[in-house]
């Protein structure tokens, strides 16, 4: 890298036309596979994921079963054609890794102890990359597991707040993830407003390590109203409109 | 998988001593346990330190050898960490393909060396776009009570300032010292009910909802996170988390550079 891209203009917008705590165009819609028990889509900028859930059915092998609650299982993977070079299929040790901070958040909304020795399996499967995949599956498989109907104490919301040419950015793209200099994924439980994911990587004061965490915080509610729009539309019933036209309150 | 599991009686006790600001081993709640280490055990590595934090005992090893860049980077040596958790450091730990757990300790301490810019890539180069250095740091847990992050990453840093790039084993020159400038050193807190402590001993972690993990660089700059555990952390909780971390990192920090 010989020259050191310019990520702001002289106007303060990013290299997309967003202001610096403009999030990207999220649509989720829940309920989109006909075999799974829960299943969600969402495109989040140019990034596009489907996912899963099967469960709560019973956990297999047995030695992984927990006498007390459910397990939470979360499988994330990036598809070969996803990104611009070949994702090579299979588990890798960032898919892993992805995977256990996933299945950590979402359990700790997912009320397990309702199914002992059972397990809630929740696929992942990014189709089109481009920067911010944790929190779009996150964000995707928290409207997955409610369309599975399975109880849950909140939603998981989440997105990732960086710095680029020295400014704090909320939901980095992908140059801004490659060129700049910190990511923060942060995923909460909007009803409480707890931290259920927290990464970082680069170089942050503790100053703007804060102001970064409550921008992600801000915009992970502004996500929760997306995802609780998409599970309305999938699920809510105008009685106005049945037919004995009788509504019911 | 072998469960790793406590007595709740025992996790009781842990969070009753803790509401008391007491500890098993009689630690303040925010500090660490008596920590020792040795530069260089291992002569066939290129560089090596093992570290003991309290009863948890890690050692690290360096190697170094030649190899192809990655094409987006073509004139940087590559850094590359492996985290082994064998029968012999718990029983809990089995042989063969890497545990979700020491992916993650792989990773978490691969992150603050690499955000830090504490090797200095470029000058592991050997020739751009086809020939580079790689160095292999590879983490071998001899003992496991608690805490692996901060000991893998400690027993890292100093592994890594020790070493040489054996340079003249391979024809490629003189051998020379590994480019590494700062300690970015990490501090640990699990979450237990309400009470946050540092550098967790095992029966703590078994104990704990929530891990968070801070990496501080020389200037005090955050340069890694890391959250585990099904538990929930709040903003207050993280931010006094990271004004703690880089009080605890500082003094371990001094340590590390004297060496003693």
């Amino acid at each position: 890298m010989a020259e050191k891209i310019k990520l702001i203009n002289d106007d303060g917008l990013r290299t997309d036309g967003r202001k610096p705590d403009e999030l990207r165009p999220i649509r989720i819609e829940a309920g989109v596979l006909a075999n799974a028990d829960g299943s969600a889509y969402l495109e989040w900028g140019a990034n596009k994921v489907l996912v899963a859930v099967y469960g709560p059915r019973e956990a297999q092998p047995k030695y992984l079963q927990d006498p007390m609650k459910a397990i939470v299982q979360v499988n994330y993977n990036m598809a070969a054609f996803s990104s611009e070079e070949r994702v090579r299929p299979g588990p890798n040790r960032r898919a892993t890794e992805i995977s256990k901070i996933t299945a950590e958040a979402l359990e700790n909304v997912i009320i397990t102890n309702n199914f002992p020795r059972a397990s809630i399996d929740v696929f992942i499967e990014v189709l089109e990359a481009d920067a911010g995949t944790r929190c779009a599956g996150l964000t995707a498989a928290a409207v997955a597991v409610a369309d599975a109907g399975i109880p849950m104490t909140d939603l998981v919301a989440a997105c990732a707040v960086g710095k680029a040419d020295g400014q704090l950015l909320l939901d980095l793209g992908k140059k801004e993830d490659n060129f700049g200099e910190a990511d923060m994924p942060i995923g909460i439980a909007p009803r409480t407003g707890d931290i259920v994911l927290l990464q970082m990587d680069g170089d942050m004061t503790q100053e703007e390590m804060r102001k970064a965490l409550r921008m992600g915080m801000d915009a992970s509610r502004k996500i929760h109203e997306l995802q609780t729009d998409a599970l309305r539309r999938r699920y809510a019933v105008n009685f106005a409109d049945m037919d004995d036209g009788e509504a019911v309150q | 998988m072998k469960r790793n599991i406590i007595p709740e009686i025992k996790k009781e006790l842990i969070y009753r001593l803790a509401q008391r600001e007491c500890r098993e081993d009689d630690r303040p709640l925010l500090a660490y346990r008596e920590m020792n280490f040795a530069i260089n055990p291992i002569s066939t590595a290129e560089g090596s330190a093992r570290v003991q934090l309290g009863k948890t005992d890690v050692l690290v090893g360096v190697k170094v050898q030649p190899g192809e860049p990655y094409p987006d980077k073509p004139d940087e040596g590559v850094l590359m960490t492996g985290c082994e958790l064998k029968p012999m450091a718990h029983p809990s730990f089995e042989t063969g393909a890497p545990s979700d757990d020491s992916v993650e300790i792989a990773r978490v301490v691969d992150r603050g060396i690499r955000e830090s810019n504490m090797i200095d890539m470029k000058k592991l180069c050997i020739e751009p776009g086809k020939k580079i250095w790689i160095v292999n740091l590879d983490i071998q847990v001899i003992d496991y009570d608690g805490n692996l992050f901060d000991s893998a990453t400690i027993a890292s840093l100093l592994a890594l300032h020790q070493a040489t790039v054996p340079a003249s084993r391979f024809g490629l020159g003189d051998d020379f010292r590994m480019p590494a400038s700062s300690w970015p050193v990490t501090a640990t807190f699990v979450k237990i009910k309400d009470i946050i402590m540092a550098d967790p001993t095992m029966t703590e972690e078994l104990s704990a909802d929530a891990r968070l993990t801070i990496s501080i660089d020389d200037g005090g700059h955050v340069r890694a996170m890391q959250k585990g555990l099904k538990g929930s952390l709040t903003y207050d909780e993280v931010s006094r988390a990271v004004d703690t971390a880089q009080k605890l990192t500082l003094d371990i920090r001094s340590r590390l550079i004297s060496g003693e």
